[in-house]
């Protein structure tokens, strides 16, 4: 659905992913965030499942990705403010948050500035502090093929190299390259900036009071399981979980996308969720 | 932008889409000969249909073999992903099927393989698809055959029969202009020499029961989508792949792939409906070609060189047609976009004409008659006698052929024994034609 959120960052139509439903005030909210240079489509599996068993689903394409007009916003802060007001205005309430990446750290800024907006919170292919390679932030800018290449390298494990696909008859490394070459230049730039800029991630997780699920791939050399650590300890107030999947890169939706889903539907799910690890 | 490749394209064809089997550790690629996938519960059942969990749900829609081909070869293409189909014809119908309905338009090459041909020119009409045939090399020609109603555009990379060189850049540009995708057929290629999708096509097929196969046992198809194409940017003329489609649940597949919207609506209703699957067993053949296609496109080339060498300064040559010699009007642009070879097949006039051809033909020894390319074992037609014997010669040489002409396509053999070979159908040639 295309939306348009006026007086809110970006004055421009917006796209939002909703599996092709209308939304139900009845029914559980679920937000996928997408992350730097690509769009909702990477959330496709993970979102239909959950828009046919009963929730609704809202994956946006944030400003400037994707069917979303554009600039890309500059920073974490403002992604995540636009995020609160995309939801306020379709008058989705107690949502499950879910971030991929850059995803992640919108979805864990927003949790914390509005702990009664989101119910749950599912954080995937996330670090604290998200740093950004120098070489990776400069290709970025001045050659985004160069930076394609490097990010397709680092977020993929060597079995979905070169491997069978979690989707038959799809190169899945591919797919991603095309979707990031798809992208208007300078949004991934912008985005890469963004997150290596973010510095409130730790206190950030201090004020988050939801249960947190923290799903990382045990291959990702974009964001690496230890590089968890430090916002695991943030995590002061909240019950968090952590579940690593094996033989996964950062590009988890769609190298293990059944994994993925398994997850965050049993996160969405479970009663009581506690803090624990899982693999 | 083209795709960035994993590996270097030897290693690519052998590893590519295949993960050893995790149960029993099998290293070589498994045959999976079922029609059918059990379900784990009836929400796997359901999820799997509905597109929720990837998966493979019936053997007509796919199956693990056939997806560690069309893995493999969209990996050495620089695609987004293929589908395997029954031939290079199905592949073919299926990329026309996911674009179009009737009222479609097509402007296609006028060198085709003949049954590419037929189907654009006799049977699609009859669906109401109509294709103007434009010369490849004539640039004006293509756009001036762009309608409103063009959907696609198509061309072999090296053309039947004169070995056309179809300049890709060139004519996907003139797609794109238009907001169209280019096709191109590059079974005579293979990605070992071209990966048209890295010059801007868009989409690719491959006839694999020729090189990539290159045994001569299994037919089959690849259709490749590189994923360059914005089929939302031209959705008035893609309505398949940007509305919601009622045969698919009401799924708009460019919304929610704008990326794989093409394969996702060509496997789950082009295959399903028209049922132009790939058998596994063939599957599994053709992989087995693809694992060596580097090192036979490079001996088929070097043959085809050793050949053309030979013929090309014998008295009872007329001519010989392939993009590598200087004589050939494609040869400059053949040394841009073939630059690792032209490939293993070409074609010779002979003097003397149709006796000539007849007397040729009927005293190879090694080289094999028949009507097909791409096989390890060196082939050769005699298309005035064969697949072209009910034309007259006007005709024959509208079409470039001449009643002398031979279309060889060389074999991974010995070159001493195909030139000794090539020597005796000469040798018959001047008996027969008194010319000795």
């Amino acid at each position: 659905m295309k939306i348009n959120l006026s007086g809110h960052l970006s004055e421009r139509s917006s796209f939002c992913y909703t599996a092709g439903r209308r939304l139900d005030r009845e029914q559980p909210t679920a937000v996928f965030i997408h992350g730097a240079g690509h769009d909702h489509s990477v959330w496709s599996l993970q979102t239909r499942y959950f828009a046919s068993h009963g929730w609704n689903v809202v994956a946006p394409d944030l400003p400037g990705h994707g069917r979303s007009a554009g600039p890309a916003l500059a920073s974490i802060e403002l992604m995540a403010e636009w995020i609160l007001a995309l939801v306020a205005k379709l008058g989705a309430e107690r949502i499950m948050l879910i971030g991929h990446s850059m995803g992640s750290l919108i979805a864990l800024h927003a949790a914390a500035a509005a702990p009664g907006c989101v119910a749950r919170l599912a954080l995937a292919g996330t670090a604290a502090p998200m740093t950004v390679a120098p070489s990776l932030l400069e290709a970025a800018l001045a050659d985004r093929d160069e930076a394609h290449r490097m990010i397709k390298q680092w977020s993929h494990a060597p079995a979905t190299r070169l491997g069978a696909s979690s989707v038959p008859g799809i190169c899945v490394t591919a797919l991603n390259e095309r979707l990031m070459q798809r992208q208007a230049p300078g949004v991934l730039h912008a985005d890469m900036a963004a997150c290596n800029a973010y510095a409130a991630a730790l206190d950030a997780a201090a004020r988050v009071h939801c249960p947190t699920l923290l799903l990382c791939g045990a291959q990702d050399r974009m964001t690496p399981p230890k590089a968890l650590a430090a916002l695991v300890s943030a995590f002061t107030e909240a019950p968090v979980s952590r579940l690593v999947l094996a033989s996964t890169g950062h590009a988890m939706m769609a190298e293990s996308p059944g994994a993925v889903l398994d997850a965050l539907w049993h996160f969405a799910h479970v009663t009581n969720p506690s803090a624990g690890e899982a693999q | 932008m083209s795709i960035h490749r994993n590996a270097g394209a030897d290693t690519l064809a052998l590893h590519a889409g295949q993960t050893p089997d995790p149960v029993h550790r099998s290293r070589a690629t498994a045959i999976h000969f079922t029609t059918g996938f059990a379900f784990q519960d009836c929400d796997h059942a359901e999820a799997l249909f509905n597109g929720e969990r990837a998966g493979h749900v019936d053997a007509q829609l796919s199956n693990p073999t056939n997806a560690v081909l069309e893995e493999r070869v969209a990996a050495l293409d620089g695609g987004i992903g293929a589908i395997a189909c029954a031939s290079g014809q199905a592949a073919l119908m299926l990329a026309i099927t996911t674009l179009m309905g009737s009222g479609g338009h097509i402007v296609a090459s006028r060198s085709l393989y003949g049954g590419s041909h037929k189907l654009l020119a006799y049977t699609l009409p009859r669906f109401g698809i109509e294709t103007t045939f434009v010369p490849p090399r004539d640039a004006q020609a293509w756009r001036a055959a762009i309608r409103p109603e063009t959907r696609l555009l198509f061309a072999e990379a090296l053309g039947n029969p004169g070995l056309k060189v179809l300049d890709i850049p060139g004519v996907a540009a003139i797609a794109h202009k238009a907001r169209v995708p280019l096709l191109v057929d590059a079974t005579l290629v293979t990605p070992a020499l071209q990966c048209p999708l890295d010059l801007g096509a868009d989409l690719v097929m491959h006839a694999a029961t020729g090189f990539l196969g290159g045994h001569g046992v299994a037919v089959g198809g690849l259709l490749v989508d590189g994923g360059s194409f914005d089929w939302e940017a031209s959705a008035h003329r893609f309505p398949t792949l940007t509305e919601p489609c009622e045969g698919l649940d009401g799924v708009d597949l460019a919304e929610e792939s704008p990326i794989a919207a093409f394969l996702l609506r060509a496997r789950r209703e082009g295959l399903r409906d028209f049922g132009a699957c790939l058998s596994p067993m063939n599957a599994f053949q053709i992989l087995q070609g693809v694992e060596t296609l580097g090192l036979r496109m490079q001996r088929h080339v070097a043959n085809a060189r050793a050949l053309v060498g030979h013929l090309v300064a014998h008295p009872l040559v007329e001519s010989v047609s392939w993009p590598e010699l200087d004589s050939h009007p494609d040869h400059a642009l053949a040394a841009r976009l073939l630059p690792k070879g032209c490939g293993g097949v070409f074609s010779f006039n002979l003097k003397g004409g149709r006796a000539a051809g007849r007397a040729f033909i009927e005293s190879l020894q090694l080289v094999s008659h028949l009507s097909g390319i791409g096989d390890a074992r060196s082939l050769a037609i005699h298309p005035a006698s064969s697949t072209h014997f009910s034309m007259a010669p006007e005709t024959l040489l509208a079409a470039g052929i001449t009643e002398g002409t031979i279309r060889l396509s060389t074999g991974l053999e010995d070159a001493s024994d195909l030139v000794e070979d090539l020597e005796r159908g000469l040798h018959a040639v001047g008996k027969a034609t008194g010319t000795r």
